[in-house]
């Protein structure tokens, strides 16, 4: 034990980073040693990310130094990621994207040895995953897609896992897997492994990291074990204005006709917060496209729209990669204001200034393209591009995902305010605690509503027992 | 704004050299005519360019292979209706863009209704436009209304008409593109036609529009070319088929789709009509010219692609 405490796997040194003017980070250094699991945690934009793939050789430093206590570089000391944007191939099988990365698998029968491998993996991380490793990739929910990925991560793949770095990895994870993951993580460190854990989720920080590092602006602000910690202590280092107990900040208020109702049964009142829940990949993202797309038209578009899409899957439903920030919230509100079919560029511009200031999207000019965000800001875009059309009714796909804390208390308190004033909402989400938002709650399981709560019956209990039903039964 | 970093500048720049190197060979003789040529050849392809440059935008597999049957249909069919008889230009644009909004609505019909994949519905559909081209022509060469083909020879503060016309065109689609709702429309389906539909754009709209633009901007193209060249003949769009799409590529337009750029199609149509006839003047063959148009094309793309993946 004490021979690998005193090597660390990675050491950085005055580590710093700029993109141009851009000072993602500003002077860094930190040591991770074997059965480390270092809890990273900050606003969005903070740095993580960067981090992250400057450890793992995804980018080169600007100044300062990286060293490995195995070989040169990360791939050759074990270091693994798993990225908060997806990254396998979606039209490969699972064992062939295991091959990407795995380059002893050789010879005519390499299929059969990445099936077993994928398999003997996720089966040690999600026990009873119920995955096909010869599933293609784009057939898989994101909520798979996700467990695929951690499970290539941890997967031997010729020499061990030493370091693997999670960023954000149970954003697209119901509750239940979410522990699963955390309890791999917990035997990995355990044995050895060391893992650097990012999430927005500070009960999961708390629960599975033995040391919290803040990063804040490029800095690191504070690096504590994490019994030195309190949940207030950790809000105030990253620079966040305290999160209220989010239950007590529901204001009863009076709902309209019902606006909503669909052959499925899923069904909302004017100026309603309706919540999607269950287990991941239940058909709740089914549920809320097939609504939209049945009340919105692909040949017309009137100057105010009927229900408007916020999405979660930023790369597939959201972004518009090739344009600026500014384009990016204006899509959905060109009509408004246009004249002779041509785009009223000031109201454009005055429309993006004031959801810039009004969800604090990180840039210094709303002109700069929308991929010089990082995920969580990206994600205000698709928020703001949401809130400022009119539409009476919002759809919103899981909507959080890598959005820190700070922010999320600012749009549920936008999204109560909206539905103060008669919009309704629907909103899937993975976070059991943001359904328990939720006027209503519709629990899904195996693509049917399950259980419809209200009031008082909202409760995390209540979801999950909604959620297992079936299997208990069964 | 840094000029250089414009797309454009490329063809305006590949452009000026291949006109200098042509000069160069003549010492200096013969630039005005050879200006005048430029643009007047050059304003068929950047009118048919300017079309597929719309369709291009709409992303990838989005391409109009029935430019050239359609380009041949229309002028087919309005030089007959004019059958050489004094007032009849209008009708005979008239004629010739109908042509070109019902191929437009046919390629459309079968992209959408039919669910192909455009490449093969548009191809299809062009053996048909062909086939009745064939069929209404019967071997005539029926000449232009006289007018009509002074106008499409003539010019106007020294500029060829047919010139005008298609620097006109651009204008309207530079302005379509840059300011207009629908072009917004157009440039986000072309990035990403899920997450466009899922932001409220009327993608098919936006689809069946743009296909419509591209079939008329080719029947405009047909007619004035007809008129231009004396009458029309079952091969003159046949050059047009690799044309418009290198013009599209050598302009800038991101082949990816969502990106456009509407002076890029003009400098890459002078510069296609420059070096054919810079390799006319050097005594190239025929194979040699399509030969070398190939490898240009090529090293566009190429060019481009490195250039993106760079940053």
């Amino acid at each position: 034990m004490t021979e690998y405490e005193s090597a660390p796997i990675v050491t950085l040194t005055g580590v710093k980073k700029h993109f141009g003017p851009v000072r993602a980070l500003d002077g860094v250094s930190l040591s991770i040693a074997r059965g480390d699991c270092i809890g990273l945690v900050g606003h969005n934009g903070a740095g993580k990310s960067t981090l992250v793939n400057l450890i793992n050789g995804g980018l080169q430093a600007s100044e300062g130094d990286i060293a490995f206590d195995l070989g040169d570089t990360a791939m050759q000391a074990g270091v693994r990621s798993v990225f908060q944007e997806l990254s396998l191939c979606p039209n490969l099988t699972m064992a062939e994207n295991l091959r990407i990365s795995h380059n002893a698998l050789k010879g005519i029968h390499w299929r059969r040895q990445a099936r077993r491998e994928i398999r003997a993996s996720l089966d040690e991380v999600f026990p009873n995953h119920g995955i096909d490793a010869d599933t293609e990739v784009d057939t898989l929910s994101i909520a798979e897609r996700q467990m695929v990925e951690i499970a290539i991560a941890f997967a031997p793949r010729g020499t061990s896992a030493r370091l693997v770095i999670l960023d954000e990895p149970t954003s697209a994870l119901d509750a239940g897997i979410a522990s699963q993951l955390i309890a791999h993580v917990k035997r990995f460190c355990a044995a050895g492994g060391a893992v650097v854990f990012i999430s927005h989720m500070l009960g999961e920080i708390f629960e599975v990291a033995n040391r919290v590092t803040v990063l804040k602006d490029g800095h690191i602000v504070a690096e504590h074990p994490t019994e030195d910690f309190t949940r207030q202590a950790l809000v105030d280092a990253m620079g966040h204005v305290a999160a209220d107990d989010p239950e007590t900040a529901i204001v009863a208020h009076a709902l309209g006709a019902e606006v909503v109702r669909t052959p499925q049964g899923l069904a909302a009142r004017a100026g309603e917060i309706v919540g999607l829940s269950g287990l991941a990949g239940h058909g709740q993202a089914a549920a809320l496209a097939q609504l939209f797309l049945s009340r919105s038209s692909a040949w017309r578009s009137g100057t105010s729209p009927d229900v408007v899409f916020v999405a979660g899957d930023r790369q597939r439903d959201g972004v518009l990669p090739l344009w600026s920030i500014l384009q990016n919230i204006s899509i959905s509100v060109l009509r408004q204001g246009a004249k002779l079919g041509l785009v009223d560029t000031a109201s454009e511009a005055r429309v993006a200034a004031d959801w810039k200031a009004r969800i604090g999207i990180r840039t210094d000019d709303v002109q700069n393209p929308i991929l010089s965000l990082s995920g969580g800001n990206q994600q205000k875009v698709l928020f703001a591009r949401a809130l400022a059309s009119p539409a009476p009714i919002v759809v919103m796909d899981d909507p959080m995902r890598g959005v820190d804390i700070g922010t999320k208390q600012d749009v549920y308190a936008m999204l109560r305010a909206e539905a103060a004033r008669g919009r309704t909402f629907l909103w899937y989400s993975t976070e059991t605690e943001e359904a328990c938002q939720c006027d209503r709650v519709f629990v899904f399981r195996n693509g049917a509503i399950s259980a419809e709560l209200t009031g008082a019956d909202i409760t995390e209990e209540k979801i999950l027992e909604a959620s297992f039903q079936m299997q208990t039964a069964s | 704004m840094n000029l250089l970093s414009k797309p454009w500048i490329w063809s305006w720049s590949a452009a000026a050299l291949t006109f200098v190197l042509t000069i160069g060979l003549t010492s200096g003789r013969g630039a005005g005519e050879l200006a005048y040529a430029a643009l007047s050849f050059g304003a068929f392809a950047a009118i048919v360019g300017l079309g597929q440059m719309l369709v291009i935008t709409l992303g990838p597999g989005n391409v109009d292979l029935s430019i050239p049957a359609t380009m041949t249909l229309a002028a087919t069919l309005a030089l007959k209706a004019m059958a050489s008889m004094p007032g009849t230009a209008l009708l005979g644009l008239m004629i010739a863009l109908a042509v070109g909004l019902g191929a437009g609505l046919a390629n459309y019909a079968l992209i959408f209704l039919l669910r192909l994949p455009p490449i093969i519905a548009t191809l299809a559909a062009s053996l048909i436009y062909q086939s009745l081209a064939i069929w209404s022509n019967r071997g005539l060469r029926i000449k232009p209304p006289q007018e009509l083909a002074e106008f499409a020879t003539g010019r106007f503060l020294s500029i060829p008409n047919v010139a005008w016309v298609g620097l006109a065109l651009a204008v309207v689609v530079w302005i379509v593109l840059e300011r207009s709702v629908w072009g917004r429309w157009l440039l986000a389906t072309g990035q990403n036609m899920r997450a466009a539909r899922l932001a409220g754009v009327p993608i098919e709209f936006v689809r069946a529009t743009t296909y419509l633009s591209v079939s008329v901007f080719a029947g405009l193209a047909g007619y004035l070319l007809a008129s231009f060249s004396g009458g029309a003949a079952l091969n003159m769009g046949a050059e047009y088929l690799l044309m418009s799409i290198a013009v599209v590529v050598i302009g800038g337009s991101s082949i990816a789709g969502g990106n456009s750029n509407v002076p890029g199609v003009w400098g890459a149509s002078l510069f296609m009509f420059l070096v054919i006839s810079m390799l006319n003047s050097y005594g190239a063959a025929a194979g040699a010219k399509n030969v070398l148009t190939g490898t240009i094309v090529i090293a566009i793309v190429i060019a481009a692609s490195t250039r993106k993946g760079r940053i």
